[in-house]
Parts: C-alpha cells; sequence; structure tokens
C-alpha cells in the first residue's frame, strides 16, 4: 500500500518535475493549443460558410472534409500529417512544431466549423431579412450582422473545443520533440521513465487541471451570462403617452 | 417620465418626405407547387398611405415581400416612380423601398444608435461622422434620442419598433413598407408607433402598410386594398371599403373583425 502510494505521490519527484513542467512545458502546450485553436476557427469559419452556402458545390467538400477529420483519432492525423509533411522536404516545416499545430488545426476546424454552422444557424432568418431590406449584399449581412451573433452564442462551446485541443495537443511527441520543445505530457512522461515512478505525471495531470478546470467554469460562467441576458430597463412609463388616442383610432 | 410625440413633433417643422409613387402589375408567386399570388396588382400614389387588409393566409405580407424583392416573384412588374425596377439591382431598390418588419428583427449585438449606422456605412459607405449625425436625427424623429446608447433589449417592444423605423428612414427611402408592425406589441405600445405611422405619412411619406388595425387604416389610409385568395378583391377610398363593401367576401371579412 505504501508502495503504491509512493509510486504516485512522491512528493520529492513532483516538486522536481514542477521546474521544468511550469517554466517550458506550459508555455509549449498553451501555445500549441492557442495556435491551434486560432488556425483551426479560421479553417472552421471557411467550412461554415461553405456548409450554409446554397451551392452544392461549396457544400460537399465541406461536409466530406468534416467527416473525414472528425471522424479520425487524432493519434492517426498527427502522425500522418507529420510524417507525411516530414517526407514532403518542405524547408521551414521541419521542426514538428509548424507541423503538430497544422495537424491539430486540421482536426479542431472540423469541429469548430459545426460548432460555428450552428451557431450562424440559429440566428433568426428575420436579421438576414432586415439586411436585406437595408440594401446590404449577402456578403455584408453574414459579416457584420449574422456571424457575430452566431459566434457570440457559440462562445460555450468553443471554451470546451479549447479544453479538447489543450488534451490532444499531448499526442504531438509522436513526431519526435527535443528538450525544451517538449510539452506538459511529454516532460511528464520522460521523467516517469527515468524515474520508474508515475509521480512525474501527476505533476503533469495537475497542470493540465490547472489548466482545464477554471475554463470549465468560464463556460459555465459564459454560459449563464448568455443565456440570462442583459435584463429589459425600459417600463411601460418610457412609452409616449399621447395626449388622446382616438385622434388616431377613431 | 411621460414624453409625449404629440409635444415633441418627430421630423423638424416643415420636413417633408420625397415620396414616390409605386406600382404593383399582376403579381404571381409560388411557394413549390402553392400558388400565393395569382395577379395582384396594388397602386400607391406619391405621397398617399395605402393599407393591405385581409385575412391571414391571403397573401397581403407576400405581396409586401415582393416588393422589395425579399420574396422573388414568379411574374409581373414592380414600377417606382413610374420605372420598371426590373432594370435595377435589388440592392438599390431596396435602399429606395423601406421596409419595416413584425418582429422588429433589430440587430441584438448593437446598440439603437448602431442599428441605424450600420447600413448606412456599409452601403452608402458614409463616414462616421456623418452616419452617427444621421442616426442621432432619425432617433430624435421617433422621438429615442435619449435611447441612442441601449441595446434593444433594454427597450421595450414599442420602442423597438420606432428605432426600426428610424433604422428604415435613415436610408432617405421613396416608399416604406410596413409588415403587421403593431401585431407583435402590447396593446398599450401599438397607439404610438401607429402615431408615428401618421406623421410621416402626414410629411409626405409613401407607405404601403399590412395592416389588422382597422382603424388606423379607416383614419390615415388614402385608399384600402382588400386581399383574398392572393389576388385583390376589392380596392378604393376607406369609407368606400368600411361602409359600402361590394363583394360578398369582404363584407364577410369586415363582419368578422369590426
Amino acid at each position: 500500500m505504501n508502495d503504491l502510494l509512493r509510486n504516485f505521490f512522491d512528493w520529492g519527484l513532483i516538486g522536481d518535475t514542477f521546474p521544468d513542467l511550469l517554466t517550458y512545458g506550459l508555455r509549449n502546450t498553451l501555445m500549441l493549443a492557442i495556435c491551434a485553436s486560432l488556425v483551426g476557427s479560421v479553417i472552421g469559419m471557411v467550412l461554415a460558410i461553405m456548409g450554409l452556402s446554397t451551392r452544392p458545390w461549396l457544400r460537399w467538400p465541406a461536409r466530406v472534409y468534416t467527416d473525414v477529420f472528425r471522424g479520425l483519432p487524432a493519434a492517426l492525423v498527427i502522425l500522418m500529417v507529420g510524417e507525411g509533411v516530414f517526407s514532403a522536404q518542405v524547408s521551414w516545416l521541419q521542426s514538428p512544431y509548424p507541423v503538430a499545430i497544422l495537424a491539430l488545426s486540421l482536426m479542431a476546424g472540423a469541429y469548430i466549423g459545426e460548432i460555428f454552422r450552428a451557431g450562424i444557424q440559429s440566428v433568426e432568418r428575420g436579421q438576414g431579412e432586415a439586411c436585406r431590406a437595408l440594401g446590404l449584399s449577402h456578403g455584408q449581412s453574414l459579416r457584420l450582422v449574422v456571424i457575430p451573433q452566431g459566434v457570440r452564442r457559440v462562445l460555450p462551446a468553443m471554451v470546451n473545443q479549447f479544453i479538447g485541443i489543450i488534451k490532444d495537443s499531448s499526442l504531438v511527441y509522436f513526431l519526435g520533440l527535443v528538450t525544451t520543445q517538449r510539452e506538459l505530457f511529454r516532460i511528464g512522461q520522460d521523467s516517469s521513465v527515468s524515474t520508474g515512478n508515475l509521480s512525474p505525471l501527476v505533476a503533469t495531470g495537475i497542470c493540465y487541471l490547472l489548466l482545464t478546470v477554471p475554463l470549465t467554469h468560464l463556460v459555465n460562467y459564459v454560459d449563464r451570462r448568455l443565456r440570462e441576458g442583459t435584463r429589459p430597463v425600459a417600463t411601460l412609463e418610457d412609452e409616449p403617452s399621447l395626449v388622446d388616442p382616438k385622434d388616431v383610432l377613431a | 417620465m411621460t414624453e409625449s410625440l404629440v409635444s415633441h413633433p418627430p421630423t423638424d417643422a416643415g420636413h417633408r418626405f420625397a415620396g414616390t409613387s409605386l406600382v404593383a402589375r399582376e403579381i404571381r408567386m409560388s411557394f413549390g407547387s402553392v400558388e400565393v399570388l395569382r395577379g395582384a396588382d396594388l397602386e400607391a400614389p406619391a405621397g398617399q398611405v395605402v393599407c393591405i387588409v385581409g385575412p391571414s393566409g391571403s397573401g397581403k405580407s407576400t405581396l409586401l415581400r415582393c416588393l422589395n424583392g425579399l420574396e422573388r416573384r414568379d411574374s409581373g412588374q414592380v414600377l417606382l416612380d413610374g420605372v420598371d425596377t426590373a432594370g435595377l439591382d435589388v440592392n438599390q431598390l431596396r435602399q429606395r423601398v423601406g421596409m419595416v418588419f413584425q418582429q422588429f428583427n433589430l440587430f441584438p449585438h448593437k446598440t439603437a444608435l448602431q442599428n441605424i449606422t450600420l447600413a448606412l456605412r456599409a452601403v452608402k459607405k458614409l463616414p462616421k461622422e456623418e452616419a452617427v449625425a444621421i442616426a442621432r436625427a432619425r432617433l430624435r424623429d421617433v422621438g429615442l434620442a435619449d435611447r441612442a446608447d441601449h441595446r434593444p433589449t433594454q427597450l421595450s417592444g414599442g420602442q423597438q419598433q420606432r428605432v426600426a423605423i428610424a433604422r428604415a428612414l435613415a436610408m432617405q427611402p421613396q416608399v416604406m413598407l410596413f409588415d403587421e408592425v403593431t401585431s407583435a406589441l402590447d396593446p398599450e405600445l401599438v397607439k404610438g408607433v401607429l402615431q408615428l405611422m401618421a406623421e410621416l405619412a402626414g410629411q409626405g411619406m409613401t407607405e404601403i402598410v399590412v395592416t389588422h388595425e382597422m382603424g388606423f387604416a379607416r383614419k390615415v389610409a388614402d385608399s384600402v386594398v382588400f386581399m383574398d385568395g392572393g389576388v385583390v378583391v376589392e380596392a378604393g377610398p376607406p369609407e368606400r371599403i368600411f361602409d359600402d363593401p361590394q363583394s360578398p367576401r369582404l363584407k364577410r371579412f369586415l363582419s368578422q373583425v369590426l
């Protein structure tokens, strides 16, 4: 029992792992997740707009892309994209980071595309009609009115997606990382292998939770704010009272 | 806290709108196999108010939406100021024919002021200061100068609809279309919106109004159009339509709503 406990909670080892985790591990994980989220959002927005098009030749490619990248395991995509890009011998793509971000973004884009599409579709038809009635083009109405509202509604889902990307980023160790390139998971794993003790992984887990648990609560907070909205403050007293309604409504 | 539209005239004294005529001829339109409009005609002379009344499903809203291209008609002509609009770019047509909706359709992520400046800047390409100045003036016109920075959710239904009217007016339309604009309002908020519409009419705006407010139609309209089954059954001055209906369908309709 004591062995088991020491295997997980060797405080000395946990303490030894934290400096690496907190210096470059956390930074690398966050950089991967943030970059992949940004690029994934761009891909997702393009997919969402294509998916909502009335033209089948725009809709179909978006559909197929989404099905493929949502349907494949993250490990497979990271490995295949990584090996594929490395074998292409593009000079500036030989570092694992751009490749890892690319692989994570391709997958995130598929999920984010569906999130955006649902958000945009949830915006009332009347919003687009009001735009058109004012003479806005289809593109202007999407850009200025419909998309801003749709994106606002899916902020909670986007934070959840970001949490997912943080976790998926642990898989980039497949691509081979030199010491300071390692992210949270790889640092914990290396240290765990070299010490034959699981405590470094516990330290890693704590780091992940430090990132994801506050984010989970942020989701709930944002969700509640969006649901409740701003309270209406206008009351009947603000309405103009007419001298005599019979003037107009005989 | 009460303000009165009557003591605060909605527009500058002597302000006149440059309303033009709008004529629709033989408008036909189908949703799939359902023929909603079966050759509807409408004539709104410059500066006049035409009210379209009729039972639900009679095609009155669809006809209105055909006038600014929100619905694509299958056939028929729409003439604006005597000129066929078929040759016009639809976005240009919509700048000249403003529309107000039953559900207001204000942009909830924008303030009242921004609701008005959005199209001024995006469509008319006005610089920001000019757009803001116009928006403030139109908000003052509808009695809501002090609500410029409120979001739609912070406004009552009547105030929201007046912002929507200001938003349409800011584009300087020649004709205004009103699609059951008081139907979603609490009864006590209806009169402020109707009063505003009556005042705009008095200042020369051409208005085409789909409405269930028979009192408004009788008092403010220059002519009333009764639609049923996708066609105009009877049209004429309000006295004749309401006091001396000819067709059995109009008589039956009036007996149900009056």
